[in-house]
């Protein structure tokens, strides 16, 4: 396309890309801008100091959420690679029935909020809770599972270590055979050939998934508030703003703190995946050489396997009983059980349910759309500044939901919407923005995948045939990117569905609240579990449902188009 | 669909850089309507950067672009009517064969009742009539091929471009698709410009070449002209194999001589070149005859000793080492005729007529 016509064919993507830019200056820049500048800030002066850290690092109770925050976050990884470490090698190593049904059984847990397992996983191994009920009765000792810490690291590892299963398996599956063979070949074989060859290739994966667990847990404040634990600095971000009110520093600080962990976290998987394009899979080659199981083995891994997935899944089947149950408490299971808890949340909080379906429809579909229009601005046009585009909107990913949340609050409170004269922190749309920047990243890369396995000459041949630009992503771009986009609709809507940590602060009244959040007032009471796991049970089915749906959908696209567009990508 | 169409194609000081790497460089072309014209070229030589140049891809050119009367150097790609058909086909797999047929039609308005008519026409004219409502995923290379063709001639472009069209066949059907779409040509009587690194795909196809190289036109004209008269080592070297030597030019008594660097003396006939400058001298092997030292040979007869042999089928390719040169000799070959082994002194006749002299 000759420079003038670019210059005349250009100002449709740059009138997209100012609006998309501008959505992200202020919904995502200048709030967290806000946090870091707040924290810098004299609370009383104004002036620019760093008094607030000092008072930070001189408090002993911030000193130890410091501490508890990073203990926590890092048991998690140790006790979600446990978890994950035993799946993706026997799945992806041995010939293993059932493998696919294990992989899949393997991602359910994070379709559930984590804080909504983990009053389950109280009721099941808690103090009180049915196992160690059992073990007292037979063996007379009990095990503090869910003891302070212990709580939280069981809960986060069990719900987020899906993440290393995920990235792990594809990195393993992603190493040729080939690459095995010619070790053999040249003389390496059993832990000789692994450690330097497969576990090499596999380590990208690992520390990708990984650091994302750290993240995340690090991030989270359901959990920890849910099981009591406020020594934790997210948590203590939230109760300081919650409890104190806006103007307190804590908790720009401690927003601060959380950036940069989050920021570190993201630099190691960074730096563990550059130049580390180590998709090897050569034409009619794929995966690693999987080896057939001696009986016995076979039974020691499926013991393993079983095990695992019982554990991670025990907060499923703990909620799906407790939505059951009468009274359940000092007892292994319910008293009885009735269908009360859902009839009663379907005809009282049903209103839950369609603002959840409601705020994360909305959230995701602004998220493909804004994902479209970045993808095609930074992949197919000339325009300058594109790839800030791209990387504004994947910094979400850097964003605890809780510093956006105090963010919004800090910027939005003295904002008036016109019309429906209220300050727009606290206007139910600000929670779909929230959302639908906290999800961009998700939508952003299938989008970007998408578009990327895109021949530029399926475009090209549209304008040869007559097409302006418009018409070719028309008729040609956006159906064929209609997999991606629909993937990163579902994954944005999915986890949009279950968001608490940014929600939790920008709810002001009840009618405004989503699922999650309605799920979280419940669980605050005894008498509220019941119906409070009947919202999660619900929540998991609708999370659960869409991600089936766009898996097949998916399928179904690829079955229908992978043939010719592996010879479009071959060239 | 028919011939008022055909359009020429002139091509004026093209240049195109893609960020600070010249690809083209000052290209000078003029593209008979109705001629099926190769660009001939090997990869990195600018070739398929050219073709795109006149569909409108890539960086802007700077220079003059004309199909038939007008300037299309600034139109977009979508208001040149010129048909491509490119290297992976570049079907759209999310449409049937024949709603990708109808891409071109619909995009130009072409009236609704017209359409299905003119789908036809173009897969009966490729053979494809009956697969119309296949999928691409569900044909095979050959048949996806023709669906671009016919995607690409029912919009009755003015020109026909072709990208390395037969790059993704199996060589059987290189052959077979090589005439259709020779035909298909002559009998639309398209402009057509044909992309290929491969020479004897060049050779078979082609009313005149191009061969590019670094983004330099090197040399313009028909196969034979092109294999026969190369006009430098480039061209002489990328059509078929040829024995380059360098040397000078050299007056005696009995006339002009071309002397080698490595010794070998060739008294020249026709052409006349002022004695003196450094030449380089272009023969095919198969111009050169071999035998046993002692037999009668035409022209000058030099004597050398087979370095290397190699069995080509339907001839003997021998390296002859003769003082510092090593030349290329083909002898034909036939069952039971006498062949040498390497190590064999053998002669050698060259004659000065076949010897082509390139200046420096």
């Amino acid at each position: 396309m000759s420079l003038e016509a670019m210059a005349r064919g250009q100002w449709g993507p740059a009138a997209v890309g100012l609006i998309v830019g501008l959505f992200l200056l202020a919904f995502l820049v200048v709030p967290v801008v806000n946090v870091i500048y707040v924290a810098f800030q004299d609370p009383n002066t104004g002036a620019l100091t760093l008094i607030n850290f000092v008072d930070f690092f001189r408090n002993n109770l911030f000193q130890e959420s410091a501490i508890n925050s990073i203990y926590v976050a890092l048991m998690s990884v140790v006790l979600a690679s446990c978890f994950a470490l035993p799946l993706a090698y026997f799945t992806t190593r041995f010939n293993f029935g059932g493998a696919i049904l294990i992989q899949t059984l393997g991602v359910l847990p994070l379709i559930m909020p984590p804080f909504v397992g983990a009053v389950a996983m109280l009721l099941l191994l808690g103090e009180n809770g049915s196992v160690n009920l059992l073990l007292d009765e037979w063996f007379g000792f009990k095990v503090p599972f869910m003891e302070g810490l212990n709580g939280v690291i069981l809960v986060e590892s069990i719900h987020y270590f899906p993440f290393i299963l995920m990235n792990l398996s594809a990195s393993l599956n992603n190493i040729d055979r080939s690459m095995e063979e010619s070790a053999q070949n040249l003389g390496a074989s059993g832990m000789r050939l692994f450690r330097r060859i497969v576990f090499p290739l596999a380590m990208p994966g690992y520390v990708a998934g990984a650091s994302l667990v750290f993240l995340k847990v690090f991030d989270d404040i359901g959990t920890p508030l849910l099981l009591n634990i406020n020594n934790m600095l997210a948590p203590q971000a939230y109760l300081r703003i919650a409890s104190i009110g806006i103007s307190d520093p804590m908790g720009y600080v401690i927003s601060v703190i959380l950036v940069i962990f989050s920021l570190l976290a993201l630099w190691t998987s960074f730096l563990a995946l550059r130049n580390k394009d180590y998709a090897t899979v050569q034409k009619g080659g794929g995966g690693l050489m999987k080896r057939d199981l001696r009986p016995w083995e076979k039974a020691a891994c499926y013991g393993v396997v079983v095990f695992i997935l019982l554990l991670v899944l025990s907060p499923h089947f703990g909620l799906a009983i407790l939505s059951l149950g009468t009274v359940w408490s000092f007892s292994v299971l319910p008293d009885a059980y009735t269908y009360a808890h859902y009839l009663r949340v379907i005809s009282d909080s049903s209103e839950f349910i369609t603002n959840t379906l409601l705020y994360a429809g909305l959230a995701a579909g602004i998220d493909v759309v804004f994902g479209t229009a970045i993808a095609y601005i930074v992949l197919r046009t000339g325009l300058a500044g594109r790839q800030w585009l791209d990387y504004a909107a994947m910094g979400a990913v850097a964003i605890p939901g809780v510093v956006l949340g105090i963010g919004y609050l800090r910027t939005f409170y003295a904002f008036n919407v016109p019309i429906i004269d209220k300050p727009l922190a606290s206007w139910w749309v600000i929670i779909v923005v929230a959302l639908a920047i906290r999800r961009l990243p998700y939508a952003l890369r299938a989008c970007m995948a998408a578009l990327q396995q895109l021949s530029v000459m399926l475009e090209e041949a549209a304008e040869n045939l007559g097409a302006t630009k418009g018409r070719t992503i028309y008729r040609v771009v956006v159906p064929l990117m209609s997999g991606g986009i629909v993937a990163g609709f579902i994954t944005s809507f999915a986890t949009a569905a279950v968001e608490l940590s940014t929600t939790i602060m920008l709810v002001s009244q009840e009618s405004d609240a989503p699922l999650a959040f309605g799920i979280y007032e419940f669980m605050q009471s005894a008498a509220g579990r019941g119906p409070g796991a009947a919202l999660g049970i619900i929540a998991v089915v609708i999370v659960g449902v869409a991600t089936y749906v766009s898996h097949r959908f998916i399928q179904r696209k690829e079955t229908r188009q992978t043939p010719d567009m592996a010879i479009v990508a071959g060239v | 669909m028919a011939s008022q169409n055909a359009a020429s194609v002139v091509i004026e000081q093209l240049s195109l850089a893609y960020d600070t790497t010249d690809v083209l460089k000052d290209v000078d072309l003029r593209i008979e309507p109705g001629e099926l014209f190769t660009f001939l070229g090997p990869s990195g030589s600018g070739k398929s950067t050219l073709l795109r140049a006149v569909a409108g891809f890539g960086p802007a050119p700077r220079g003059r672009i004309l199909i038939g009367e007008d300037d299309v150097t600034r139109l977009p790609p979508w208001r040149r009517n010129v048909g491509m058909v490119f290297q992976s086909y570049a079907l759209w797999p999310h449409m049937t064969v024949r709603r990708n047929v109808a891409f071109g039609l619909e995009e130009r308005k072409t009236p609704a009742a017209e359409i299905p008519k003119r789908i036809d026409a173009a897969l009966d004219m490729v053979g494809l009539l009956e697969l119309a409502e296949r999928r691409p995923s569900q044909l095979s290379g050959g048949q996806q091929q023709r669906v671009a063709l016919a995607r690409t001639i029912v919009v009755e472009p003015r020109v026909l471009l072709l990208d390395e069209p037969l790059s993704n066949l199996d060589a059987n059907l290189r052959v077979q698709m090589r005439r259709e779409i020779l035909d298909l040509q002559r009998e639309l009587e398209l402009t057509t410009i044909f992309v290929t690194h491969d020479q004897e795909e060049a050779n078979t196809i082609s009313d005149r070449i191009a061969v590019l190289d670094d983004g330099i036109l090197q040399q313009v004209g028909a196969p034979m002209e092109l294999y026969d008269e190369p006009v430098n080592r480039f061209v002489a070297h990328f059509l078929g194999t040829a024995n380059l030597m360098d040397g000078r030019i050299e007056t005696g008594a009995d006339g002009a001589r071309f002397a080698a660097a490595g010794g070998i003396a060739v008294p020249l006939s026709g052409e006349v070149h002022a004695p003196g400058e450094e030449h380089t001298a272009v023969f095919r092997p198969q111009d050169i005859a071999i035998a046993k030292p002692g037999e009668t040979l035409p022209g000058i007869v030099l004597t050398g000793r087979v370095q290397h042999r190699e069995f080509l089928g339907n001839l003997l390719r021998y390296s002859v080492v003769i003082g510092e040169d090593t030349l290329l000799v083909d002898d034909t070959h036939h069952p039971g005729r006498r062949a040498f082994a390497v190590g064999d002194d053998v002669a050698v006749g060259l004659r000065g007529e076949q010897v082509r002299i390139l200046e420096r």
